[in-house]
């Protein structure tokens, strides 16, 4: 085997219009002129005006493929007449029973399920190059193709084929017009010249070129700056497979490189036959009529059909018959002679014969292997053939598989004849065409059967999609007080209570001990009370292993249900890359990182709050503390709710006032950001707005009275029905700055929040720099919802405007009551100390996912300002913030 | 407001007769010719070509032409030739 690269273009159309001639150019611009009022007037057809003209001229097409074929043949002296009638016959008729039913006007196809519209709209005026070797039956198909698809074309044939295209353009366009189609919609140039090609190719009204020969007219075409549809030449592999039905195969080579003799471009080139078959398929080709060449005549041969300077095939050959080229090669062979074989030792320069061929001459290669046989069709391939055509025969699916994937070709045809498989419609169900995409390999823009889609410019409407929402809690949600004795309907023979000091130091531990049903083996785990770190989370999972528990009891705030559900989550699933999965996201559903679904083990979750804030106990997410990069790590993904949540007050009765007070305004801020979350919903608002009514009514009552049972209760209720509606409906800005914010000063999440609070609220309020891309909502309502609040809330006020300054007012009331610092410089951070911070805080709040739902997309330079607004302190708030502008 | 000279009312079967008639008075028309292209469906490349000249004829002449009740398929086909900016259009 040896190849060498052997493509070459052999006929350059210069793009230079200069030697045309005045009269020339005014000649060619009529012709546009025409085309382009032909287009124009076309687009008021409807499709059943264009299926009408198509039917009458197949019809007249049919009528006449054999009188064309003969012209064809007379003139070009290519190719067989019987074919060449064929050929008319599929360009017509088989072209027709594809495209007859087909909409190619107005809306074409329609997608409800997605909303989408398909519209068709015509190119205009196509400019068409045709080639030689097919010349009626590429005219044919090319008019019933424009004529399907509302378009105009000036015809540019062959120069050795233009009287038996111009006579098919006329036959097409006689026919087209006496049904109603538009004057002037097909033309032909009377005679052309290459610059005549030229100067239409750049034409500014010729819309689209699509041109069918040879290299240099398709790279011409691209090369134009205008859209082109350019098919050029192919160089077809043919793998003969051992396993092959030998018969079929033999038939099938010499039907398909004889048909038209060979004037198919997608027609067999190079056989390339196992060995253990070699000797048999040579026998049964030359059973029919095939002349094999030995050495001596393989030279001749070579020597008379392929230029020796270009390595081409010399035109004087194409399309003529074996027993004409013998005696032009001076090769003696019986009468009667079909095809030509030569066997060849390799592919390239020094194989003359491994070459397209347009005529009945097949070059043979003996393969000793299968992997030996797909390398000498990569070689036929890449040696003029790229994006074309590749045939294999076998009855071995690998191998046909295998030789698709290694090929590279428009087609791939199995078991049957390359050209007439490659037209499509015949042989298989590929669209009818003449015209063969060859892709990127031949310097195409398509690889398809090019068709009437692709003289279509198809426009999509896209209605807004009403994107699926949802509203996910745990199944069970247990509430008021002496809740946790429901704990003990949950059968357990292992569980582990997973809880901090505190929880065990006050008793609370043991009151969720005695709830645990009989029998069940209970282990303690104390964890730190802080924000679980990742050594934490992974001595809490060995604990899991060791006591093979199937059941975990979180008791705690925040912090202690967020450790349990990343131990549950690493117990259950080994292998679970934290990290991997804290990976950033826009759409939950969309999310790059899947969280795992195969289990090694299965525990349930029981999530017990022991303050009312954070409503871990029914949310999907868990933070991790980093303290290697000082950083918070936030895993989002429902199954990391708990499969049960108890809210039993009596947890959350000793609570120090200073928790209360920030746990408190940490729900109220989820309540609030949930409320004008962009992620909203009918669902989740209803819990928002009453979260924040119980929040407003309760939570001074529980600060001032911490032993007040409804308070409490209130609040701790209030609590979890806030997280469900962030749990599905996401939270805000606030959160992205008190997240950078906390981590950095080491300010609890509830604080941090409260210092923001009174300022997003009146920067949500006001019309947005920039909106959120949203799909769930329609219009910017943040500032109505807010209004909304505070007519909930019995805050009074005439405006939206009003109403939103009063929930402010309201809102740093409540603050001021709670004994919240005023603003971060009353913590004692520095005006210096805060000013270095700045660049790193306002980076890690815009990297905070939390600020994706916010109603109002926040610029850096908005972040900053909101920090220094919080920095400055409240009282600011009511009086800068909201009255921008509330105009929306 | 320019006074309109001539006013026509364009019937689909004599689209071209009608803007030939409408051509022969350009010499002498003082103020606005109005079209009036209601009753027309579609149009043809004749009735195109016609347009086209029209238009000429009206640049030449500095008369404007003022067509009334193009539907959009045919206003299409004017922009598509690029006769729109040759011509006024009222609804």
């Amino acid at each position: 085997m040896a190849t060498r690269e052997v493509v070459q273009p052999r006929v350059e159309i210069p793009l230079s219009t200069e030697s045309l001639s005045e009269e020339r150019i005014a000649y060619l611009e009529r012709l546009v002129r025409q085309a382009k009022t032909a287009a124009a007037v076309f687009t008021q057809f409807t499709q059943e005006d264009v299926d009408r003209i198509v039917k009458a001229m197949v019809l007249a097409g049919l009528g006449q493929a054999q009188y064309l074929a003969r012209l064809a043949v007379e003139e070009t002296k290519l190719g067989v007449m019987e074919d060449k009638v064929l050929k008319n016959m599929c360009a017509t008729e088989f072209a027709y029973n594809y495209i007859k039913d087909k909409l190619t006007v107005g809306a074409i196809r329609e997608f409800p399920e997605r909303n989408l519209v398909e519209i068709a709209d015509p190119i205009g005026v196509i400019f068409s190059l045709t080639p030689i070797t097919n010349p009626t039956s590429t005219v044919l198909f090319k008019c019933i193709m424009a004529i399907k698809t509302r378009n105009a074309v000036i015809f540019s044939p062959h120069p050795n084929a233009w009287h038996c295209c111009s006579e098919a353009v006329k036959i097409m366009y006689e026919s087209a017009l006496k049904h109603g189609a538009p004057e002037g919609v097909f033309s032909c140039l009377e005679s052309h010249t290459l610059q005549d090609n030229a100067y239409l190719m750049r034409h500014k009204d010729v819309a689209l070129i699509d041109a069918t020969g040879g290299p240099g007219a398709v790279e011409a075409a691209y090369s134009s700056g205008k859209p082109a549809l350019g098919v050029g030449p192919g160089n077809t592999p043919v793998y003969l497979e051992k396993t092959a039905d030998l018969n079929t195969a033999v038939v099938d080579i010499i039907l398909s490189k004889t048909f038209d003799q060979g004037t198919i471009c997608a027609s067999e080139q190079t056989v390339v036959i196992d060995d253990e078959v070699y000797d048999r398929v040579l026998k049964k080709f030359e059973e029919l009529g095939t002349h094999i060449c030995n050495e001596r005549e393989s030279e001749l041969l070579a020597r008379s059909v392929i230029d020796p300077k270009t390595g081409f095939m010399q035109a004087a050959a194409v399309g003529q018959k074996a027993t004409d080229i013998a005696r032009l090669a001076g090769l003696a062979v019986k009468p009667g002679t079909k095809l030509l074989i030569s066997p060849i030792q390799g592919v390239g320069r020094e194989y003359p014969l491994s070459v397209e061929k347009l005529f009945p001459v097949l070059a043979v290669y003996r393969a000793k292997s299968v992997d030996e046989a797909l390398k000498v069709c990569i070689d036929v391939n890449h040696a003029g053939g790229l994006g074309h055509t590749a045939v294999v025969f076998s009855r071995n699916d690998e191998i046909i598989r295998k030789f698709g994937e290694v090929m590279n070709a428009g087609r791939i045809i199995v078991n049957s004849p390359g050209s007439v498989g490659a037209l499509g419609a015949v042989y298989n169900d590929l669209v009818p065409t003449f015209s063969f995409g060859c892709g990127t390999g031949g310097g195409n823009s398509t690889t398809d059967n090019v068709n009437i889609y692709h003289y279509l410019n198809i426009k999509r409407v896209a209605r807004r999609t009403q994107a699926h929402m949802w509203f996910r809690v745990p199944n069970q949600i247990y509430f008021n007080l002496n809740a946790v004795e429901n704990v003990r309907q949950f059968p357990s023979r292992s569980t582990i209570i997973v809880t901090n000091p505190s929880m065990e130091q006050i008793g609370h531990v043991d009151i969720v001990r005695r709830c645990l049903p009989e029998g069940s083996r209970v282990h303690v785990s104390v964890i730190p009370d802080a924000e679980p770190e990742v050594k934490v989370i992974m001595q809490g999972v060995q604990e899991l292993n060791f006591y093979k528990a199937d059941q975990i009891v979180a008791l705690g705030g925040g912090s202690v249900i967020d450790a349990a559900k990343i131990m549950k989550l690493k117990y259950e699933s080994p292998e679970a890359d934290l990290e991997e999965l804290a990976a950033p996201f826009l759409d939950l559903r969309k999310r790059v990182v899947q969280y795992p679904t195969e289990k090694t083990n299965r525990v349930r979750l029981i999530a017990i709050s022991t303050t009312s804030g954070t409503g871990s106990e029914v949310t999907p997410f868990a933070v991790l503390t980093d303290k290697e990069r000082g950083r918070k790590v936030t895993l989002a993904d429902y199954s990391l709710t708990p499969d049960v949540a108890i809210v039993d007050p009596q947890f959350v009765m000793s609570m120090p006032k200073g928790l209360t007070a920030d746990t408190g305004i940490d729900c109220l801020t989820h309540a609030l950001e949930a409320a004008v979350s962009s992620y909203g919903s009918a669902y989740t608002e209803c819990n928002a707005m009453q979260a924040i009514r119980m929040v407003f009514k309760y939570l001074p009552i529980a600060y001032e009275h911490p032993r007040d049972e409804e308070a409490r209760s209130q609040m701790h209720n209030a609590a979890c029905i806030a997280a469900m509606a962030f749990s599905n409906a996401s939270v805000g800005v606030n959160h992205a700055l008190a997240h950078a914010f906390g981590a950095r000063f080491g300010v609890a999440h509830g604080r941090a929040n409260a210092l923001m609070l009174p300022h997003v609220i009146a920067y949500n309020a006001s019309v947005p720099t920039k909106f959120v891309p949203s799909p769930y909502q329609k219009g910017y309502l943040a500032h109505k919802k807010y209004a909304t609040i505070a007519d909930l809330l019995g805050l009074g006020g005439h405006t939206i405007e009003e109403k939103v300054k009063n929930l402010v007012a309201a809102t740093e009331q409540l603050l001021d009551q709670l004994g919240i610092p005023g603003s971060i410089a009353d913590l004692g951070i520095s005006r210096e100390e805060f000013e270095r911070a700045i660049p790193e805080l306002t980076k890690l709040a815009f990297d905070d996912p939390s600020w994706r739902s916010n109603p109002r997309m926040p610029l850096m330079s908005e972040l900053e300002d909101l920090f220094w607004k919080a920095y400055e302190g409240r009282g600011l708030a009511k009086l800068v913030g909201v009255s921008q502008q509330l105009t929306v | 407001m320019a006074k309109i000279a001539v006013w026509l009312k364009i019937d689909e079967e004599s689209v071209v007769k009608a803007l030939q008639e409408a051509g022969e008075k350009m010499d002498t028309v003082e103020g606005e010719v109005a079209l009036d292209f209601s009753s027309v469906r579609r149009i043809d490349p004749r009735a195109l070509r016609a347009m086209e000249e029209l238009a000429s004829l009206a640049d030449h002449n500095g008369v404007k032409v003022v067509l009334r009740g193009i539907n959009v398929s045919v206003y299409k086909v004017l922009k598509l030739v690029r006769l729109t900016s040759r011509f006024s259009f009222v609804s």
